[in-house]
């Protein structure tokens, strides 16, 4: 299925102060998706949400809304009128609660009885409906994300713009707010573009992740795809493959590939799924979550990469710990509070690492640089 | 303090009997300074709202200008009013030296760079990306700029306040642009340093009062409509 396509960007590019903080060479909104941009701060996560609501003038480049060029003050001001943006800060007016939500559609001139039903409507649908009258100085900061989000559905916008949308707000109030957001974009099938640097945040929500770099995208591609398949070392450790391995390519037959690792990790070898010409330098990636830890080798698992090692460094996780391992090479491990001290894991520890082919990403294939 | 209950009574005395001359020159104060307070409103908020909501080189420098200019002294702007009004001066042909005209003209000096200055800050105080938030709502740029002045409303009647706080009050510019001329230019602070001078002090106690009443007049007004707006 081919959906059409509603924002397009051709080589847009930002400069702040005659330095360039944003180039994008291709970008394009399909009607009905939800894309995520996704990079640490300071990517150019906002930069380019702002510059694709046009509310932040590109310096080069193009930017087309259902085929019509953004160029003119006149066309910015009309498709301002078709999207909209939800901010991290709630930014409500000093008003009343309804007052707020019924901001966008004043704006627009749409009749008091039309604004007041869509309002309660959406009031209602976001849990605020007991809150209409309320001074929204007198909103707790989940209530005034809240009203934020009716503000902006209210309008029933073409494309909905968030940035970061829910990092001011408290973990509990996060989900609900998430769970709602979730909800609603699917319900209405609304296109939108969220920016965040949380990656549960886009995996719960997006259908395609843009992970960016200093001002560019450097992967862009279907959520399951940039996740498990990263194309580039900052992707795999950013969407959470803490382990990355550099090794030559020794064989490749029936999708499974043997790679041996540098020398100073003592010619160790690794099988991974994927293709490769054997003599190829490639990069591999693991994820903490997919390396199980025990104290001795079990004969009877699958897992074809086994390895013996030490711990190093043992950091809390919030529900698990994160262990590292000097197998001859880096190797990161999730383990639980439980298997913690079962297996009496400290600095120093031996373990038997162990890994299945299937959890070994192959990151990148060519171009490696040999000083990685 | 005899001096004080008798400038008290004084002033109610010629309040009551309705003195023709101190209603003349309390109405020409309230009058002058009015409308300087109003003209400076439109070019302070215009020039706090241009600075707000522009980048430009030297932004800083305007914004260290204004906030110089709100305190500069009445008598300096007077002499340069004068010297401009004069008739020999670059404006010397609009003929108003002497003239209430020229004590509004002096006065839109002295508060527009306080009504620019507060304004200014007042605006800059408003949430950062408020501006944005509205734009994406879909406003016009100036449905956005009627929207950041009705949200910077309290901070910006403070700021009509100290301007027309600044212009009543004041007096060097006023004389000297104004000359304080019987029944033409005579406003409550020139006629109180000239009743001083003679040593009238009843009369003088009079007129303070009655320009401390006016003052305390206009402000409980602006700050009954500040107040009123902030609390719904």
């Amino acid at each position: 299925m081919t959906r059409e396509t509603l924002l397009q960007a051709r080589n847009l590019q930002v400069h702040r102060g005659g330095v360039q903080v944003l180039e994008v060479p291709v970008l394009d909104l399909r009607a009905g998706e939800v894309l995520a941009l996704m990079g640490p701060n300071g990517a150019g996560k906002s930069t380019l949400l702002l510059a694709l609501a046009g509310l932040l003038p590109h310096s080069a480049g193009e930017l087309r809304f259902r085929g019509t060029l953004l160029q003119s003050r006149g066309h910015r001001e009309a498709f301002r009128r078709r999207m909209t943006m939800v901010f991290q800060d709630p930014l409500l007016l000093d008003a009343t609660v309804a007052q707020n939500i019924a901001l966008g559609l004043k704006l627009r001139g749409i009749a008091a009885a039309e604004r007041n039903s869509r309002v309660r409507d959406w009031a209602k649908r976001l849990g605020l409906g007991e809150l209409l009258d309320r001074s929204a100085r007198h909103l707790s900061g989940g209530e005034a994300q809240r009203t934020a989000l009716a503000r902006a559905f209210v309008l029933h916008p073409e494309i909905l713009f968030l940035d970061e949308p829910f990092s001011s707000v408290d973990t509990q109030t996060r989900e609900g707010l998430l769970d709602d957001l979730g909800h609603i974009l699917a319900e209405t099938g609304t296109t939108a573009v969220i920016a965040t640097h949380d990656q549960g945040e886009a995996a719960r929500l997006a259908h395609r992740l843009a992970v960016m770099q200093e001002g560019r995208i450097v992967q862009l591609g279907g959520l399951r795809e940039v996740i498990n398949h990263p194309e580039h070392p900052f992707v795999a450790t950013f969407v959470g493959m803490e382990t990355l391995l550099k090794g030559q390519v020794v064989s490749s037959r029936e999708g499974l590939i043997s790679l041996r690792l540098r020398k100073d990790s003592g010619d160790r070898e690794v099988v991974a799924l994927g293709e490769a010409q054997p003599g190829r330098m490639v990069l591999v990636g693991v994820r903490p979550e997919h390396v199980a830890l025990s104290l001795q080798i079990d004969n009877t698992s699958s897992a074809r990469n086994v390895f013996l090692g030490a711990v190093t460094k043992v950091i809390p996780r919030g529900p698990f710990f994160k262990v590292e391992l000097d197998c001859g090479f880096f190797l990161a491990a999730y383990v639980t509070a439980q298997s913690m001290s079962e297996l009496g894991l400290e600095p120093g520890r031996a373990v038997v690492a162990s890994f299945k082919a299937t959890s070994v990403h192959l990151i990148r294939k060519e171009g490696l640089d040999p000083e990685l | 303090m005899d001096l004080i209950w008798e400038g008290l009574r004084k002033a109610l005395e010629l309040l009551l009997a309705l003195d023709p001359e101190v209603l003349r020159i309390t109405f020409l104060s309230l009058k002058v300074s009015g409308i300087a307070t109003l003209l400076s409103v439109v070019l302070g908020l215009g020039l706090a709202i241009l600075v707000a909501l522009n980048d430009f080189p030297g932004k800083r420098l305007v914004i260290a200008l204004l906030n110089t200019g709100m305190g500069i002294p009445p008598v300096v702007v007077g002499l340069f009013v004068t010297v401009m009004l004069w008739r020999y001066g670059p404006l010397g042909f609009l003929g108003i030296l002497y003239t209430p005209s020229a004590i509004i003209l002096a006065q839109l000096v002295i508060a527009t760079p306080i009504i620019a200055g507060l304004g200014l800050a007042a605006l800059q105080h408003l949430q950062p990306g408020l501006r944005l938030q509205i734009l994406s709502l879909g406003a016009t740029r100036a449905q956005m700029v009627w929207l950041l002045l009705r949200e910077a409303r309290l901070p910006l009647l403070a700021a009509v306040m100290a301007g027309f706080g600044g212009v009543i009050s004041e007096v060097g510019a006023s004389i000297m642009v104004g000359g304080n001329i019987k029944g033409s230019t005579r406003v409550l602070t020139t006629a109180t340093v000239m009743e001083t001078s003679r040593g009238n002090f009843d009369v003088a106690f009079a007129l303070s009062f009655i320009l401390l009443a006016l003052a305390f007049s206009v402000n409980a007004l602006l700050t009954h409509l500040q107040q009123r707006s902030g609390h719904r």
